[in-house]
C-alpha cells in the first residue's frame, strides 16, 4: 500500500480550477520531484496533501487514513507529514534550538530535556549543532532553511513535503540545503519536492512528475523524463529550464 | 465661608486622584483580560464568533463612553440591580477598554506573516497553540507601544465616572470648586495632575516605540 495516495483531486480557488483531477501514488521511501511552470498547480498539490488547502473533490489517503476536514484529523495527519517552505518561516522570536523544540514539547508533550536532546540531534544532522542558541536573523538563508528541516524532522514525520525550498536562497547557499536533502533521501525518508533544481531531480529523485495546467502531464524515472520527454509541453519546459 | 489653603485643595485633589489611578488600573486590567478573550474570538475561524465580537467592538467604539457609563449605572438600576458608582464605572470602563484593546491587538495579530501560521499548522499545532506560542509572542512586541499609548485614553476616560457621582479627580475638582469658588486654581491643578499621570505614559510609549523599531526581535 502506498504511503500517500492522491485520487482524482480537484481544487478550485473561486472560478479558477488549479488542480483538475490529479492522481498520484507515493510509496514509502520514494523521492519525488514535481516540476512544471509556475501556475501549473504543483505547490497547490503539495499544500493539499497536508491540508493547508482543502480539496474540492477527490480523495487523499496518507498512511491508510483519509485526509480529514476537522481540526483534530488534520493535526493527526500533520504528525505524519512535515512541510518545509520556500521562505523558511522560522519563528523569529525563538532561537534555532527552541524552534526545533517547540512543537515536540507543545504538541507531543515531550519533556524539555528530551526535546532538547532531539533538537540537538536534528540540528547536528543538518550541520548546525553550533547554532542551537542563534536566532533566525543571525543565520544565513541556507542555515535558516536547514533549521526548518531540523524542525520538521524533530516531529519524526513519515514524509516531508518541500515547497521550492531552495528558491529563496542565494545560489551559493543552495548546495548546503540540497546536501541535507540528499542525506535524507539516502536514509530512506519519503520526500515530495516541488523544485526547480533539475540536476538535483535527475540525480536524487526516483520519479519526476511534470505538471501542466493543473494536471499530471507526464511522469516517470528521471532518466526517461529528462532524456525522452513524450509531450511537446515537457519538451518546451525542459528547453526553458536547461 | 471657610477659607481653604492651597495645600487643602492639593491634598484633597491628591486623595481623589488615588481613585483615578485605581479606576484606571481596574479598567486596564479588566479591559486587558476581556480584550484578550474578544481578540481570540475576533480572529477565530468561526464566522459567528467573528461577527459577534465585531458587533461588540463597533458598539463600544461607536457610542460615547458617557452613554455607556449612564447605562451601566442607571440602566442596571432600572432593571432592579442596584450598583455602586464604583462598580458601574469599572464595568463601563472595562468594556470600553476591552473593545479598543481587542481592536488594537487584532491589528498586531494580523500583521504576523501568514507563513508563521502555516509553519506552525504544519507542525500539527492547534489554533490555541499557534496563538500562544507563535503568534501572540510576536504580536505582543508590536502591541506594547500602542497599548501603553491607549492607557492614556483610559486615564482621561475615568473623568467621565464623575457624571455618575463617583468621586475621582474631576468630581473632587467640581466639589472643591463649589466650596472655594476658585475654578481656575482648582481646575488648573486638576489638569496638572492628569498631565502628571498621562505624560510619563506617553513618554514611555514613545520610547518603547523607538526601542522596538531598533530591535524588534528577541
Amino acid at each position: 500500500m502506498s504511503l500517500i495516495a492522491i485520487d482524482s483531486v480537484h481544487k478550485r480557488f473561486g472560478a479558477l480550477e488549479v488542480l483538475k483531477g490529479v492522481s498520484l501514488e507515493i510509496e514509502a521511501g520514494e523521492v519525488i520531484a514535481i516540476i512544471g511552470k509556475s501556475g501549473s498547480g504543483k505547490s497547490t498539490l503539495l499544500r493539499c496533501i497536508n491540508g493547508l488547502e482543502q480539496i474540492n473533490e477527490g480523495r487523499i489517503v496518507v498512511d491508510g487514513v483519509a485526509l480529514a476536514k476537522d481540526d483534530k484529523g488534520l493535526r493527526d495527519l500533520r504528525l505524519l507529514v512535515g512541510m518545509i517552505f520556500q521562505q523558511f518561516n522560522l519563528f523569529p522570536h525563538l532561537s534555532a534550538g527552541r524552534n526545533v523544540m517547540l512543537s515536540p514539547m507543545v504538541v507531543k508533550k515531550q519533556a524539555g530535556a528530551d526535546a532538547e536532546r532531539v533538537a540537538r540531534e536534528k540540528l547536528t544532522r543538518v550541520g548546525l549543532a553550533a547554532k542551537f542558541d542563534a536566532y533566525p536573523d543571525q543565520l544565513s538563508g541556507g542555515q535558516q532553511q536547514r533549521v526548518a528541516i531540523a524542525r520538521a524532522l524533530a516531529m519524526e514525520p513519515k514524509a516531508l513535503l518541500c515547497d521550492e525550498i531552495t528558491s529563496a536562497l542565494d545560489p551559493e547557499l543552495v548546495n548546503e540545503v540540497l546536501a541535507v536533502m540528499r542525506g535524507l533521501a539516502a536514509d530512506g525518508m519519503t520526500l515530495v519536492m516541488v523544485t526547480h533544481e533539475m540536476r538535483f531531480a535527475r540525480e536524487v529523485c526516483d520519479r519526476v512528475v511534470f505538471m501542466h495546467q493543473g494536471k499530471i502531464w507526464e511522469s516517470g524515472p528521471p532518466d526517461e523524463v529528462f532524456a525522452k520527454p513524450k509531450t511537446p509541453e515537457l519538451q518546451q519546459f525542459l528547453g526553458m529550464v536547461s | 465661608m471657610n477659607d481653604f489653603s492651597t495645600w487643602d485643595i492639593v491634598r484633597n485633589l491628591l486623595l481623589a486622584a488615588r481613585w483615578t489611578v485605581g479606576l484606571s488600573l481596574i479598567a486596564f486590567t479588566g479591559g486587558g483580560i476581556v480584550g484578550l478573550a474578544i481578540l481570540l474570538m475576533r480572529t477565530s475561524r468561526y464566522a459567528a464568533l467573528r461577527h459577534l465580537t465585531r458587533g461588540y467592538i463597533e458598539l463600544f467604539q461607536g457610542t460615547p463612553l458617557l452613554m455607556q457609563m449612564f447605562l451601566a449605572f442607571f440602566g442596571l438600576s432600572l432593571m432592579g440591580v442596584e450598583v455602586s458608582p464604583l462598580f458601574a464605572a469599572s464595568l463601563a470602563l472595562t468594556l470600553f477598554t476591552s473593545a479598543f484593546l481587542a481592536e488594537i491587538w487584532r491589528g498586531c495579530v494580523e500583521s504576523i506573516a501568514r507563513g508563521q501560521w502555516e509553519a506552525s499548522a504544519s507542525l500539527a499545532m492547534s489554533y490555541l497553540q499557534q496563538m500562544r506560542y507563535v503568534v501572540l509572542p510576536q504580536a505582543f512586541r508590536i502591541a506594547i507601544p500602542p497599548t501603553v499609548g491607549f492607557s492614556v485614553q483610559v486615564v482621561k476616560g475615568t473623568a467621565i465616572a464623575s457624571i455618575i457621582g463617583f468621586v475621582e479627580l474631576s468630581k473632587a475638582g467640581t466639589m472643591i470648586t463649589n466650596a472655594t469658588f476658585a475654578p481656575f486654581t482648582v481646575y488648573g491643578m486638576v489638569a496638572l495632575m492628569y498631565f502628571a499621570l498621562c505624560w510619563p505614559l506617553s513618554l514611555y510609549s514613545r520610547s518603547l516605540e523607538k526601542k522596538f523599531n531598533v530591535a524588534h526581535r528577541h
